[in-house]
């Protein structure tokens, strides 16, 4: 018996492996196109600017120091988060009656929803962004609309402040809590929900015990994705938002652009990359374990 | 209509039936459960579209009762246990658990347990959540939570594993917390569709043995789908065959085995050999069927059978076998000749295919008890059955 074994284990772990092997050669394009486009420049851009300063360590460290600790930095970083923060819980209010209208209809509904969300997506951010400004803006159509029916009698402040900010990149990340709550809604076996109510649970119970939860892992895959997908935001907030919308991707611009400061604009892109890391780094725990929970 | 009499008509010898016995046999055991409640279907009709899926369906369920419906997929079977549960609105007819229609009632109001073919057990919960699930929905308390998940628990021997992720568990203990899961908060009724089809042989056989036992400990009303027909015979007190949307009849196991009523129960409840023929009447119960060779069979007639193309019905473990090719002169008993074609060996049955002159072969199954030799492919054989045990059905059109 345990000859047999032996025997055959070595073989049966050759056998797989072998093709598999050569699969990844596939891989090939993408990564050369990914480490020539990518991380060359990123890692050439963070040694160059690095290796530029001509001080000591402890000079250096002072200086980053100074730099992470200042106001403008500081106050972007909390407006970063709190815009992201507040875009992501946005998206997902919206997003998740949408995802789950999408799982239930059938027919032409569900083709009109998907085609409005799709859509957009394969559409330029700036192209979108422009629309929202013309909706938007002081003699916009919203604003021209109200204006027009006697609702409101100056314009409102819809642009060139937080809500204009939060408008915007909320509905560009729309699609994205979308699909990834849609993907995990409909891995939720109907049946379950069945079973619940055939059990004496009403409606809501069955939402709060056994859908939700089912679907959490969505949610989170979906938050975490607009919120990293937040933090970078550049052409938004710049477009839309207020002289009090300064976002790090705005303030790094800032340093590139206006005060062409190499050094400060690596040290901020570098913080920023690492936040999305560590994000990222989540959201792909997140979506391991969603794949165990599928596979069983 | 001719169906709906018989239906009447064996409706009421069945309840009587099951009044005299499951009471008394049901409440023996500490488990007081609520017991059952009576279920009526009056008239159920479900269309889909032009298709017509259940079909003016009228049937009485007992209290305690265990009732089946039986047929091959696609019968509406299933349809009709949704419509029961409340996911499927009716197009036509009522449906009534002690006298009151429930139509209006959504299906979580409707109290009933449930167990689903995929056992529909909440992944995200562990065992003792999944079991307690009903008790929560219905804002039980803590304590009288755990006593009673731990009871059911146990009633499936599965009191080890309350803690147990339930992504975990296997086929057998997902099917049995399910069940825990259906009657842990008493129902009066409960609804099993399929509920054995993922489990292989042996473990179906023994969960039968343990949903009849719970079921009866209970003397709870069991709505049982399957397209099984030995599951079915084997736990129920009464099944309904059903075919194309309709029930084409019903009873106790063994008169539905015994007395089919049409071609198709006879052919989808167990094995059977079907004699095709002519009908001439004669006066009284017993008929004579003309087989093409001239030669004459005699048999009880069903209701449903006039005169014209008849099939004569009769079960493979109640043919004789004979070697040799003497006729018989019994009165009582029928005799055909003719040549082994083919002997199967099925473990505890030894399967004969014998051929006719000009007729379809018949089965014929014999215990395989100690003694008995093969017969040897070609051999002359003379079959034989009692007159009583076969019957005359109507040919279908």
């Amino acid at each position: 018996m345990t000859v047999t074994a032996a025997a055959l284990t070595p073989a049966s772990r050759a056998a797989p492996k072998a093709p598999r092997d050569r699969t990844l050669l596939l891989m090939l394009p993408a990564w050369a196109m990914l480490i020539v486009m990518f991380l060359v420049p990123l890692v050439l851009f963070f040694v160059r600017t690095f290796a530029e300063f001509d001080g000591t360590t402890a000079e250096f460290i002072d200086q980053a120091q100074d730099l992470l600790l200042s106001q403008p930095y500081l106050t972007a970083l909390g407006t970063t988060n709190w815009i992201s923060l507040i875009v992501t819980v946005t998206v997902l209010l919206i997003g998740y009656p949408i995802a789950y209208y999408l799982t239930t209809a059938t027919g032409i509904g569900v083709r009109i929803v998907v085609l409005s969300i799709v859509l957009p997506y394969f559409t330029s951010i700036i192209v979108r962004t422009f629309s929202w400004m013309v909706l938007l803006g002081e003699h916009g159509l919203v604003n021209n609309t109200l204006m027009a029916s006697g609702l409101i009698h100056a314009p409102l402040p819809l642009m060139y402040n937080r809500l204009g900010v939060l408008i915007g990149m909320s509905y560009v990340l729309l699609p994205y809590m979308v699909l990834t709550l849609y993907a995990a809604m409909r891995a939720i076996d109907p049946s379950l929900l069945r079973a619940s109510a055939s059990l004496g649970a009403s409606g809501f119970y069955t939402f709060c015990r056994v859908y939700f939860p089912l679907s959490l892992h969505g949610v989170l895959s979906g938050a975490l994705i607009v919120y990293i997908l937040s933090i970078g935001f550049f052409i938004t907030p710049a477009l839309m938002g207020g002289q009090h919308d300064i976002m790090i991707a705005m303030l790094i611009d800032r340093a590139l652009e206006v005060a062409v400061d190499w050094p400060s604009a690596a040290l901020m892109s570098l913080t920023l990359l690492i936040v999305t890391l560590v994000l990222y780094a989540i959201y792909y725990r997140i979506t391991d374990i969603r794949r165990l929970i599928g596979a069983r | 209509m001719v169906q709906m009499d018989t239906v009447l008509a064996e409706r009421g010898g069945a309840v009587a039936m099951v009044a005299d016995t499951t009471p008394t046999a049901s409440r023996v055991g500490t488990d007081a459960g609520a017991g059952g409640s009576a279920i009526e279907l009056r008239g159920l009709t479900k269309r889909y579209g032009d298709e017509t899926v259940v079909n003016d369906i009228a049937v009485s369920i007992a209290p305690g009762e265990f009732f089946s419906l039986l047929g091959p997929s696609g019968s509406g079977k299933t349809t009709t246990l949704m419509m029961v549960a409340g996911f499927v609105r009716p197009d036509g007819g009522a449906i009534l658990v002690d006298g009151k229609d429930i139509a209006m009632v959504p299906p979580q109001k409707r109290g009933f347990g449930m167990v689903f073919q995929n056992y529909a057990i909440f992944p995200h919960l562990n065992v003792f959540e999944n079991v307690a699930f009903p008790l929560r929905a219905r804002h039980w308390a803590k304590d009288a939570v755990g006593e009673r998940v731990t009871w059911a628990l146990d009633l499936v021997r599965l009191g080890r594993f309350a803690d147990r992720d339930s992504r975990q568990l296997s086929g057998g203990q997902q099917q049995r917390v399910a069940l825990a899961r259906a009657i842990v908060f008493h129902p009066n009724v409960v609804l099993m569709d399929e509920p054995l089809g993922a489990l292989d042989k042996n473990l179906r056989f023994e969960m039968q043995v343990e949903i009849k036992e719970i079921q009866q400990r209970l003397g709870m009303t069991v709505l049982y789908v399957t397209h099984d027909q030995e599951e079915a015979m084997s736990m129920s007190d009464r099944i309904a065959i059903m075919n194309h949307g309709r029930i084409d009849q019903v009873g106790p196991p063994g008169e539905v085995y015994e007395r089919p009523t049409s071609l198709f129960v006879s052919r989808f409840l167990g094995e059977a050999n079907l004699i095709e023929g002519v009908v001439v009447a004669e006066g009284g119960e017993i008929a004579r069927l003309r087989l093409p060779s001239g030669q004459e069979l005699r048999a009880p007639r069903d209701n449903s059978c006039g005169t014209g193309a008849g099939m004569l019905f009769i079960r493979p473990e109640r043919v004789e076998i004979v070697p040799g090719t003497g006729a018989s002169a019994d009165p009582g008993t029928n005799a055909l000749a003719g040549t082994v074609r083919r002997c199967s060996f099925l473990g505890n049955i030894l399967r004969y295919a014998v051929e006719l002159d000009g007729a379809a072969p018949i089965t014929v199954d014999l215990q395989n008890a100690a003694g008995i030799a093969p017969l040897p492919v070609g051999a002359p054989v003379v079959l034989r059955w009692p007159v009583a045990d076969s019957l005359i059905l109507a040919a279908e059109a």
